[in-house]
């Protein structure tokens, strides 16, 4: 039955673009009499062929929902009645939604500044020896694994047994080697937050990694070279010299991150669900939207998320445009 | 760079230790955890995954066997039976009281007062005496044994025939395959129009692609799940494509528009001349030179549906039938919380498959990530 649906479903967008342009060489053939005729005409009509699928699907899955979001964060929590800004002001004096925007703060400060930061670092020591390849596949390793498969994975080190039971989470199993105290750490306000933070640290350290370590190697051997001719130390090199010229890369990486961070989602679901002081927008967005039933608060949240996003989005495309001048 | 003037072996060594700890820091939770799912259920409770190599020592009550097992024996009465049921186990010590559970070494002769007197052998087997016959709740002993370390595959049997794992394995699959295919297919014509091909308006989608990169997806949920419900395709593999292919496109779009730009005006202008419609070029010419950036796009988008539980439970729902992994590691933590056994072999079937594209396909990884981001 899957592997059914998997067919017909792939084989369907085959058959569109095969037989669209078939039909449409069908009526202007690029031959015979008015050849020169029927290939410009047909020249008007195939972009759209070729981009239909991808403009219907974009203009339905991203642009449409983006305006019904916008009118359902006006309405109340099935839709029906207009209810002005209410949910705004709602958002604005809930105690949740100040925790989740205070949280999402904390992460869009930590997040990409110690993802960036390690990724720098790891790229920078990697580059210089001989088994840094198969270092860089152990830290890029990450990025390959779910966020819920990462939950996991760090929801066991952050395990507390307590009770006079042995520790078998790698965190408190250090604190009492260390001779401290067992601590249930995912309930600890404000380290918890610190503590979901540091997996998506632990994913997108990766990422960093490979972007930062491609432009260090684009530098001009040069400038480098003339650092050492004038007696710098590695360290100066690296952070007077080699630095600098990476900046645009480390804006590129850390806005990317940035973008990701804001969407944080599976792991406060999945580790905490949001008690204990953890909440974040994404998360909270998804708990009035299937528990709360509120499309009204839920939209308003979304939009909140969408406002945060957007002057990236402009950059994004001032960026483009320049480029294709 | 080892051959620079300048570079002292102190440094080689502080670099080389900095990675080791690094790469350490980074593997060693995944591996901890790949442990453990090896590991048999109670040793996982009682040592740290560090420990699985040796002995584990453990604590057991033991309640030893009713008033109506016992039978006479000599001038009184006893019971026995082995502490360790039908396993085994190497017994340290053992006590009649909590406050002294290790008294007694194995062998010695515990005396329970009113004649009742206890023992247990090294291999588990006790014996409990009274010269008058036993009645009501019978006695606990307190037991401290070491078992060897036990690796087994059990856990994994268990999630992937009993937990409903295996299942949800074939979900993914489904999910993710169309989901992989249908948005390549898609982005590579409209990349092919929005590089090669003349038409009014063009610039302005290109910027509306790059403008749409960074929609969160938290945004399309509510609209999209109401649009699914009015299509009757809420909660169908149908849905999920659609949306995984929606949310996957600008990407793909730009990413693939980005590689087919640079490709040699020359090629595609001979073949134009040669009279090849814009079909012809892109099926013969473009697709294949596209090869890396459409593979590099592949492995993103299936990393991505592959470990995605947002749009899958949004769009799929919380059924049985059709819930994916990461649908079911999720609820596998909210309702066995601390189980390890369930939870770390659950999670290493989820990786195994993605951790296997990952390292195969690595290369293209990285040259999709430069391009997509460094641009």
């Amino acid at each position: 039955m899957a592997t059914a649906t998997i067919v017909i479903g792939v084989a369907g967008c085959v058959f569109y673009f095969f037989m669209s342009n078939i039909v449409l060489d069908s009526i202007f053939p690029p031959r015979g009499a008015n050849a020169g005729r029927n290939i410009l005409r047909a020249g008007l009509i195939r972009p759209w062929l070729f981009l239909m699928p991808a403009i219907i699907l974009l203009t339905v899955y991203l642009v449409y929902p983006v305006f019904v979001s916008v009118w359902l964060s006006f309405h109340d929590s099935n839709g029906q009645n207009f209810v002005g800004a209410d949910n705004y002001l709602w958002l604005v004096n809930d105690p949740k939604f100040r925790e989740s925007l205070w949280n999402n703060f904390m992460w869009l400060l930590v997040v990409p500044a110690g993802s960036t930061f390690f990724g720098l670092i790891a790229a920078a020591l990697t580059d210089r020896i001989r088994w840094g390849n198969f270092a860089k596949a152990m830290i890029f390793m990450p990025m390959a694994i779910s966020f819920v498969g990462a939950s996991v994975i760090w929801k066991f080190i952050y395990d507390y047994r307590g009770d006079g039971q042995a520790e078998v989470g790698m965190l408190n199993a250090i604190v009492v080697a260390l001779g401290g105290e067992p601590q249930t750490w995912l309930s600890q306000i404000p380290t918890n937050s610190f503590l979901l933070m540091v997996v998506l640290i632990w994913i997108q350290t990766g990422f960093a990694m490979v972007i930062l370590s491609a432009a260090l190697r684009g530098i001009p051997e040069e400038t480098i070279e003339a650092a050492i001719l004038d007696g710098a130390s590695p360290l100066q090199i690296f952070t007077k010299i080699k630095v600098p010229q990476i900046w645009g890369t480390i804006a590129v990486v850390w806005t990317t991150i940035t973008i990701t961070v804001l969407k944080v989602f599976d792991i406060v679901l999945a580790m905490t669900n949001g008690q204990w002081g953890t909440q974040v927008l994404a998360n909270l967005m998804f708990d009035w939207m299937f528990r709360g039933n509120d499309t009204g608060r839920a939209s308003a949240i979304a939009i909140v998320i969408m406002l945060t996003v957007t002057p990236i989005m402009i950059w994004n495309i001032r960026n483009a445009r320049k480029e294709m001048r | 760079m080892d051959n620079i003037a300048g570079t002292k072996s102190s440094l080689v060594w502080t670099v080389n230790l900095s990675v080791v700890a690094l790469v350490l820091l980074w593997t060693i939770p995944t591996f901890g955890l790949l442990v453990s799912s090896f590991r048999d259920r109670d040793q996982i409770t009682t040592s740290g995954w560090w420990q699985s190599l040796f002995p584990s020592e453990q604590n057991i009550v033991y309640r030893i066997g009713d008033a109506d097992t016992q039978r006479p024996e000599g001038a009184g009465f006893v019971i026995d039976g082995n502490v360790f049921g039908d396993g085994t186990g190497e017994v340290n010590a053992f006590g009649i009281t909590s406050r002294e559970p290790t008294a007694f070494a194995p062998g010695d002769v515990a005396d329970m007062g009113d004649g009742v007197t206890a023992t247990v052998q090294e291999d588990g087997t006790y014996a409990v005496t009274s010269p008058v016959a036993f009645e009501g709740r019978s006695p606990r002993l307190f037991i401290t044994s070491v078992t060897p370390p036990r690796f087994t595959l059990e856990n994994y049997d268990r999630v992937l025939f009993a937990e409903g794992l295996g299942r949800a394995f074939l979900n993914t699959m489904t999910v993710t395959i169309p989901a992989t295919v249908i948005p390549i297919l898609i982005a590579a014509f409209a990349a092919y129009a929005l590089a090669w091909m003349e038409f009014p308006g063009r610039a302005l989608l290109i910027a509306g692609v790059v403008g749409l990169l960074v929609v969160p997806l938290q945004l399309s949920l509510i609209p999209l799940l109401k649009l699914h419900n009015t299509l009757g395709i809420a909660g169908e593999y149908l849905g999920v494509w659609l949306a995984h292919s929606g949310f996957g496109l600008p990407l793909a779009i730009y990413l693939l528009r980005n590689y087919m730009v640079g490709l040699p005006r020359e090629i595609i202008e001979s073949a134009r001349v040669d009279g090849a419609t814009d079909f012809q070029i892109f099926i013969k010419i473009i697709l294949p030179l596209s090869f890396p950036a459409l593979a590099s796009f592949a492995i993103f988008q299936f990393l991505w549906t592959w470990n995605d539980l947002l749009v899958a439970i949004v769009f799929l729902g919380n059924s049985e039938d059709t819930l994916v992994m990461t649908g079911v590691m999720k609820e596998l933590l909210g309702s066995r919380g601390g189980d390890w056994e369930i939870l770390a072999a659950s999670a290493f079937v989820s990786i195994f498959v993605p951790l296997v594209v990952f390292f195969a396909m690595q290369k293209y990884l990285v040259r999709g990530l430069l391009a997509g981001s460094v641009k």
